[in-house]
């Protein structure tokens, strides 16, 4: 255009006509400076017509001709050189405009001319870090006035990465040239956050550009604060999604609660009609958008090898922050997923960080009874979990259970379910996690040894405590049925006519929070994030139960459609050949000629001493459709009571 | 180098009852909220410590909330540049206007043209931007280079050094060991001497005579903070 580039500060060729040449502009702009550099009453007219045309020329905003970008370019260039003369006192309308230029709107040069710019601006002493740190933050939001259909489109989508990378670019230089202005972008960070108010498309575009800062190698000083103000974020939107707007009718089968006997399928139907709901709450909206976004990037992470930093600095926030929220519903799938990236070692951390704090005396109650409830759902609901794994926190939990019921010889006779809502809690937790996973363990002969020595059945039978009759009778249930399917006691267990969702006592060990009906991973009902957390989880309806295959053929007379998404991935010791595709969102009819009749699974026969040789296995496993009817009776009415 | 200095301080560490089954890394948390920052009792920018606690006992403040104050010794690693001192860094960035140093590696300084000696002009060589001597051929300053440099001020709040390049002992340390002078009172940079040093951070100031060269330590040790009783 005329204006030679800025390398070479010796080869001053402007020598076109109406072009300046890059020390003229800065000889020019020095003048400018120095012309306004005393009290305003004092400078000529002349002066300041000028000075005030360099403003509008630095930031001349939205639609400019090449022309006037290119004088822009000249100008930023000039002022890099000459910011030792920039006054804060008598610039201030210079510095003004400087400091609230979008760069979205201009091209490559320009905001390369303008980034340079800042940079050198930063490294003055004492004057303008602070706002250079500012301007380059409040650069990760798009403009005003970019929303949609236009943010959508191709261009703006490039527009969008060019920019996050240069301005993570500048700051990292930043850095270099000031080791210590990390420190002040910790704190501009936490001010800067977007409000839950904020317009979804800024707000996501934002978070998405802070936390490629938090990949960048600027990242590792900033430690867990962007993490943490992201997850901030989305547990304020979360608490402001109300109840109702997740509740429906009858025929959806709400899920929210307790999920025994949910009807969550992936029929395209139910789910547009349930996300439909959710769909009119604003904030439902905006958590969606940054699951998405955060998710995203937890995969890249993974991708890149550091998911482990990643997941210890999130895991450390779930503990301080989401275990002791009261119900948030969807956040805490960020860690579901961050484990379901990683499940031998991220998958087997998480576990045991919730193990430890149920059984550690140092947390107070509401934190190891939430603790615990969390475990019990993320193991149940955890695909990639592995049978062992379970079964190990499994003896964990009954073994601290069972000391606590050796201190109780010398008490009265009485059930009191507050003051032993950590054992109850714990006890409901065993049994919950037994009622998705009994099957799957018991089909893996050592694990099933391990299972049935333990000492549950004077747990749940203890005279004095009664589990039995304080924990969540719809899991009680549940979890008797399934027990004396696989024959897990010895002795006949009592059978409880009681088919109420919830009791008198589980109310009261459950105390004011509801812990007692407390599934943090119930079914997610975010559409647009959904595609992360969907493949490893285990809905309800697919899991495999002790009695399932005891009704044999009749239970293929009751076969309806067979929508299939989610196969159980786990079955323990033996392979399973998946031919369907879960990827694929479309329905998925298998018919009845692919069926094969299981065989007898092995635990309707006496444990045999001889575990070496395995069971006998079909090519094929048939997935457990919705219960046989008598059970279905039962589970159907859903009793929810508010 | 100067500026940097070794302090022995007696100090008292308030401690949350919340961590008193952990009160050793209370006392470092405590300590380490210091780093990197001014503090104007040790005036100087705390950049490593090291702790002993001698006592197992300490006093329950009696108040609102009971800490406890457990007395501490420690050595302190402090760096406060005062102005004319000569301190070097390594440059990072190199522009016509100004040279940005960054030393010990966490402390930005700039130093800015006019303070640069006239002997120094920028040129480009190999493509990269330089401030080349024009009097002595080989020195020459250029990116990643380490340089020593006279502190003007020192900004304490973001610990920010504003240096300047004016008298003839400073400029590249390299070429300096070979070549300087410890006299600063000769201005006229052309002077070669033939005194080889035995440190390259051998530091003198700007009084000193010829043939008078006592090394100087880098460090002042044991400049007490506090009085304190014998071991």
């Amino acid at each position: 255009m005329g204006v030679e580039p800025q390398g070479n500060g010796f080869s001053v060729d402007g020598a076109e006509e109406g072009f300046i040449s890059d020390s003229e502009a800065f000889a020019s702009v020095i003048n400018v400076l120095d012309g306004v550099r005393m009290a305003p009453s004092l400078v000529a007219q002349v002066d300041k017509e000028q000075y005030y045309y360099l403003v509008s020329v630095v930031n001349p905003g939205r639609k400019i001709g090449p022309v006037d970008e290119a004088l822009t370019v000249t100008a930023l260039k000039a002022l890099t050189r000459a910011v030792f003369k920039i006054d804060i006192m008598y610039h201030g309308a210079l510095l003004n405009n400087i400091f609230l230029t979008s760069i979205w709107d201009y091209d490559l040069e320009t905001r390369n001319a303008f980034l340079e710019l800042i940079t050198t601006m930063a490294t003055l002493p004492d004057k303008f870090l602070e706002n250079c740190l500012h301007v380059l933050l409040c650069n990760f939001r798009p403009p005003n006035w970019l929303k949609a259909p236009f943010c959508h489109s191709k261009r703006w989508l490039m527009r969008k990465k060019e920019v996050h990378s240069e301005l993570h670019l500048a700051l990292h230089c930043i850095t270099t040239l000031v080791p210590l202005a990390p420190v002040r972008l910790k704190c501009l960070i936490e001010k800067l956050m977007s409000r839950v108010t904020e317009d979804k498309y800024i707000m996501v575009t934002y978070v998405e550009g802070l936390l490629g800062l938090e990949k960048n190698e600027i990242g590792k000083f900033l430690g867990s604060t962007v993490m943490a103000k992201v997850v901030d974020l989305l547990t304020d939107l979360d608490v402001n999604i109300p109840w109702e707007d997740i509740l429906q009718e009858e025929q959806n089968k709400s899920v929210f609660v307790i999920e025994l006997g949910d009807s969550n399928q992936d029929d395209e139907h139910s789910s547009i009609k349930q996300n439909g709901v959710l769909k009119c709450n604003v904030f439902a909206d905006k958590l969606d958008g940054l699951m998405v976004v955060v998710c995203e990037h937890l995969k890249s992470c993974a991708d890149t090898g550091c998911l482990l930093e990643g997941f210890d600095r999130l895991s450390e926030i779930f503990r301080r922050a989401v275990l002791k929220l009261h119900k948030s519903k969807f956040t805490q799938f960020l860690i579901f997923y961050a484990c379901s990236l990683d499940p031998d070692t991220c998958g087997l951390k998480f576990a045991i960080l919730l193990t430890d704090i149920f059984v550690s005396k140092d947390e107070d109650p509401d934190s190891r009874m939430k603790a615990v409830a969390y475990l019990a759902s993320y193991l149940s609901r955890a695909k990639f979990i592995s049978s062992s794994l379970v079964t190990s926190i499994l003896q964990r939990l009954v073994d601290w259970c069972f000391e606590y019921c050796q201190l109780q010889e010398s008490r009265e006779k009485m059930i009191s379910p507050q003051a032993d809502r950590i054992f109850y809690s714990g006890c409901q937790a065993v049994m919950y996690i037994l009622c998705f996973r009994l099957r799957s363990i018991s089909d893996v002969p050592h694990l099933k040894q391990l299972l049935f020595h333990l000492p549950l059945d004077s747990i749940l039978c203890h005279p004095t405590l009664d589990p039995l009759k304080v924990c969540l009778p719809l899991i009680v249930q549940e979890f008797l049925r399934q027990a004396s399917a696989a024959r897990l006691f010895k002795k006949p267990m009592p059978y409880f006519y009681d088919d109420s969702f919830e009791s008198e006592f589980s109310k009261a060990f459950g105390g004011i929070e509801r812990l007692d009906m407390f599934f943090p991973f119930d079914p997610y009902l975010l559409k647009e994030s959904d595609r992360f957390m969907r493949p490893n989880f285990e809905f309800w309806d697919n899991v495999r139960t002790t009695y399932s295959n005891f009704d044999g053929d009749e239970v293929d007379d009751e076969l309806e459609d067979l929508d299939v998404p989610n196969f159980p991935d786990d079955a323990g010791g033996y392979e399973v050949h998946n031919d369907i595709d879960f990827d694929n969102e479309d329905d998925i009819e298998l018919p009845m000629s692919k069926m094969s009749i299981t065989p007898k699974p092995s635990f309707l026969h006496p444990i045999a001493t001889n575990f070496s040789q395995p069971s006998l296995m079909p090519a094929r496993i048939r997935p457990s459709q919705s219960p046989p009817s008598p059970r279905q009776g039962i589970l159907s009415r859903r009793e929810w009571r508010g | 180098m100067e500026g940097l200095k070794v302090a022995e301080a007696d100090l008292v560490v308030y401690v949350h009852p919340s961590k008193s089954n952990q009160v050793r890394r209370a006392v470092l948390r405590q300590l380490s909220s210091l780093l990197f920052t001014h503090d104007e009792i040790f005036d100087g920018v705390v950049l490593a410590y090291e702790v002993n606690i001698p006592s197992k006992r300490a006093k329950v403040i009696s108040g609102l909330i009971p800490y406890i104050g457990v007395k501490i010794k420690a050595n302190l690693l402090l760096f406060s540049p005062k102005p004319s001192m000569l301190i070097g860094g390594k440059v990072v960035k190199l522009g016509k206007e100004s040279i940005h140093v960054v030393v010990l590696g966490f402390s930005s300084a700039a130093i800015m043209l006019e303070d640069i000696r006239e002997e120094f002009k920028y040129k480009i060589k190999h493509g990269e931007g330089v401030f080349a001597s024009s009097s002595h051929k080989r020195h020459v300053i250029k990116a990643g280079s380490m340089i020593r440099f006279q502190v003007k001020s020192f900004d304490e709040e973001i610990l920010h050094i504003s240096g300047s390049l004016l008298p003839s002992n400073t400029g590249c340390i390299q070429w300096l060991s070979k070549h300087g002078t410890e006299d600063g009172s000769y201005a006229d940079s052309s002077l070669k001497t033939s005194d080889i040093q035995r440190e390259m951070q051998e530091e003198g100031t700007l009084n000193t005579t010829t043939g008078d060269k006592s090394p100087n330590k880098t460090q002042k040790h044991k400049s007490k903070k506090r009085t304190r009783g014998d071991r």
